[in-house]
């Protein structure tokens, strides 16, 4: 049966159903409800819930829980993002699986608390020093989130990596009919890495500091050939009308809705204009997009932000044909009133 | 029109402009600018001060105060206030901040700069609470009081202990005046104001950090009707969070008298 | 069908829960349905609005600046959705609080002393639901009985005895819209 579910709060119970056992974070709107969610639930149920003195902590806390083995989240909203990325780096350097929720706002600096997609850049280009990309899944729905959560612990679990869920203010915000997954316990076992005390095994070390160049060149080659198997397996998206398609647009999340609307309009106006939709910002579905170039006539990207997403599709439909851009910033909110004449104009 | 009896005995500060605070009813953030303006007016400070904005409740006390303001990120303040007062050593410099903004993620920058006895003024209001983002645990909320962090009550076995920062600060060498007071009544309204003139005062002899902490009232998020969070403020706040001088160095001793 | 619903007064005049009232009765009835709410620092004091979206099909936007029915509560968002609502469309204004008239002749206005309905049912905070009830009256776009049902499961304990009220201002809202 469907109930009827708030983004942030349905988020927070997908991770307590996929079997969390630790969480720290900080408060900050738009992403709160999650938060103080976890923190009226974990205690009664013997689970670990802190909330930290700031974002630095916070992701510090989990990168020490991570490396004990346990579930463990955090979630926050991009100016506390910007603050974890020292800490996302030390933990894409030592392996160790953690999953992350940026409910993202409108920046750059305090900006404001209204929903923004403004992150693309510091999520999926890997945001702090060094060479790694979070794996970054986006959903468009409140229950797209709650099944991505719920499944990203075991995708952070089976590479031992970071993977972030991006929604942005509106999904955390908004509330939809939902069905909750069922709940699991996670059996803990010794995976060969995590530190639980060196009590009849050779001690273990997690650390990220190689001082040799070769041997840190050599670990970024092991991390790279990660990196191209997360390529190869985790690339993820969904496609409207895109089968007699003569013209896309390529969105994300909720700037996707919106465009899904304006393209029932403009269907109703006889142009035939369909949605492609990445789910996994990383790894980008490069490949369906070079497909889709060699098909359609132009390409349009739309976005909560001044363009970030489009380098990603210019990448994979290189020159074949025109793209074009509808974009709003500042946490401002496009409607299908905003994307139709946009696509008019790319019809032109 | 006065006549030659009459005299003005209050009136707006100057160092405030006349746009309306967005400050829920029965907030006391309201009295502690005004306190801070008129503190600023009788030093005849206004055009040679900055003021360091907080992220917090008070994140546009920018529009309140005729003086130059910046906006630090949460917690920076006191770093931002250093990068200002070492670019420009004869300006008045001070930073207006919250709990969580001080003692929860801006807490290394709050200790370093007492301890460079960096030759700023704090102004910290102490409202128990995340006011602005409505009413989470902050690091000075009482053991036992609900928050929607601590929906049960502040359990100290899973958020530990509030912080007494005054009392932590006063161990640092490079602090000159750290004090403790409250505005939940005119007495205490008064006698914070005395303390913020010795700490701008303290200030401008050089004497290095001051700081003076407010005991402050957030009728919205504590649930309670203005008049009882003032009550609550003076029953609950102070017994744990003790109004007095923490430290006056000796340069500071001679300003305040 | 397809209803695009904004409500909108100020901080506590129960604008949100109006809207949760249509949303749960549209997922009882086994509607698309998204509901979401203007938030921040703007709520307090101030206007606070939410968008309703109830559909046989799935919902793309979330959001819509031309709905096909509002319910204005105060007098800013009289002055702010009035226009906006699309001609053939639904407008429910609290006239306890507003005195502006509409001008538009290509939408339906529903006139409602809400406040004052509410009140002499033995509560002027139900006015949302008084509201609620014409607009569901004037639209025809969910059962009446399926609102009690949703109001017998959601109202808060602290409210509960208020439930033969609250569904009795739902008629009284309705009286006030039918054709
Ligand atoms: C990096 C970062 N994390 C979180 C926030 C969200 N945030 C804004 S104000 C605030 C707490 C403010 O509380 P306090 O300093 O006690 O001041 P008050 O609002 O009570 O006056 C938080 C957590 C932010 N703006 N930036």
């Amino acid at each position: 049966m469907k109930e009827f579910w708030k983004g942030n709060e349905a988020i927070a119970e997908a991770a307590l159903r996929a079997g969390l056992e630790a969480y720290f974070g900080y408060p900050i709107t738009p992403q709160t409800e999650l938060l103080e969610y976890l923190a009226k639930h974990m205690p009664p149920q013997g689970r670990a819930f802190v909330q930290a003195e700031s974002e630095v902590a916070a992701i510090n806390m989990v990168y020490g829980a991570a490396c004990a083995g346990a579930r463990v989240m955090s979630s926050s909203s991009s100016p506390g993002v910007s603050l974890m990325q020292e800490g996302l780096s030390y933990i894409a350097g030592s392996e160790v699986p953690v999953v992350l929720v940026d409910i993202m706002r409108g920046g750059p600096g305090l900006g404001n608390i209204a929903p923004s997609q403004g992150d693309y850049f510091q999520l999926t280009k890997g945001g702090g020093h060094g060479d790694y990309h979070p794996i970054v899944l986006a959903p468009a729905s409140v229950q797209e989130a709650v099944d991505l959560t719920y499944g990203a612990f075991d995708l952070a679990e089976k590479y031992r990596w970071i993977v972030i869920v991006a929604a942005d203010g509106n999904i955390g915000q908004m509330m939809e009919p939902i069905e909750l997954p069922p709940p699991r316990r996670v059996e803990r076992r010794d995976r060969g890495w995590e530190l639980t005390g060196a009590q009849g095994r050779p001690r273990r070390v997690i650390t990220s500091i190689y001082l040799q160049p070769e041997a840190l060149h050599q670990y970024n080659e092991h991390l790279q050939r990660k990196q191209r198997e997360i390529e190869k397996h985790e690339v993820r998206y969904s496609e409207y009308l895109m089968e007699d398609a003569e013209y896309a647009i390529v969105a994300f999340g909720t700037s996707a809705r919106v465009s899904q609307t304006a393209i029932k309009w403009a269907r109703a106006k006889g142009i035939r204009v369909g949605l492609f939709r990445p789910i996994s910002l990383y790894p980008f579905p490069y490949a369906r997009v070079a497909a889709i170039s060699q098909r359609v006539r132009a390409i349009l990207v739309v976005e909560m932000n001044s363009g970030q997403m489009i380098e990603d599709v210019r990448l994979g439909a290189l020159d074949r044909v025109p793209i074009s851009f509808f974009g709003t910033m500042g946490g401002l909110v496009p409607l299908p009133d905003d994307v139709l004449p946009a696509i008019e104009k790319m019809v032109q | 029109m006065l006549t030659e009896e009459m005299q003005v005995v209050f009136d707006y500060p100057d160092a405030l402009t006349e746009e309306t605070t967005h400050y829920c009813p029965g907030c006391t953030h309201g009295i502690i600018h005004r306190l801070v303006a008129e503190t600023i007016d009788e030093l005849g400070i206004r055009e040679k001060t900055i003021g360091v904005a907080p992220v917090g409740c008070a994140v546009f006390i920018y529009n309140y105060f005729d003086t130059d303001f910046c906006e630090a990120a949460h917690g920076r303040a006191p770093a931002m206030a250093t990068g200002i007062k070492r670019a420009l050593p004869d300006r008045v410099v001070f930073t207006y901040q919250g709990d969580g903004d001080l003692a929860a993620i801006g807490t290394a920058e709050i200790i370093h700069a007492a301890a460079r006895g960096e030759n700023i003024t704090v102004v910290f209001v102490n409202n128990a609470v995340y006011g602005m983002t409505s009413g989470q645990m902050a690091p000075t909320t009482l053991p036992g009081m609900k928050t929607t962090t601590t929906p049960t009550g502040r359990d100290v076995e899973i958020a530990g202990y509030p912080i007494r920062m005054c009392e932590l600060l006063a161990q640092l060498s490079g602090a000159s005046y750290i004090v403790r007071r409250s505005v939940h009544d005119p007495g205490n309204i008064n006698r914070t104001k005395k303390a913020l003139k010795t700490a701008f005062r303290a200030q401008l002899n050089q004497a290095g950090f001051s700081l003076v902490e407010i005991l402050s009232s957030c009728p919205t998020n504590w649930g309670m009707s203005p008049r009882d969070a003032l009550t609550f403020v003076k029953e609950k706040m102070i017994p744990y969070y003790p109004l007095g001088d923490y430290k006056v160095a000796e340069a500071v001793k001679t300003i305040a008298q | 069908m397809h209803h695009e619903i904004i409500i909108s007064g100020f901080g506590g005049q129960g604008a949100l829960f109006a809207g949760q009232l249509l949303a749960y009765a549209a997922l009882a009835e086994d509607r698309h349905v998204t509901w979401i709410p203007s938030y921040g620092p703007e709520m307090r004091g101030g206007t606070a609005n939410c968008t309703v979206i109830i559909s046989d099909e799935e919902i793309g936007s979330p959001l819509v600046r031309n709905p096909t029915a509002a319910i204005v509560m105060n007098p800013p968002s009289f002055d702010r959705f009035e226009p906006l609502v699309k001609p053939g469309g639904v407008l429910i204004v609290n006239t306890s609080l507003v005195s502006s008239e509409s001008k538009r002749s290509d939408i339906r206005v529903v006139k409602a002393q809400a406040n004052e309905l509410a009140a002499e049912l033995g509560a002027a905070q139900m006015a949302n639901v008084v509201l609620v009830g014409a607009l569901v009256a004037a639209t025809g776009m969910l059962k009446f009985e399926t609102l009690d049902r949703v109001l017998d499961e959601h109202i808060s304990a602290r409210h509960r005895d208020k439930l033969d009220s609250n569904k009795a201002a739902l008629r009284r809202g309705a009286a006030l819209a039918r054709p």
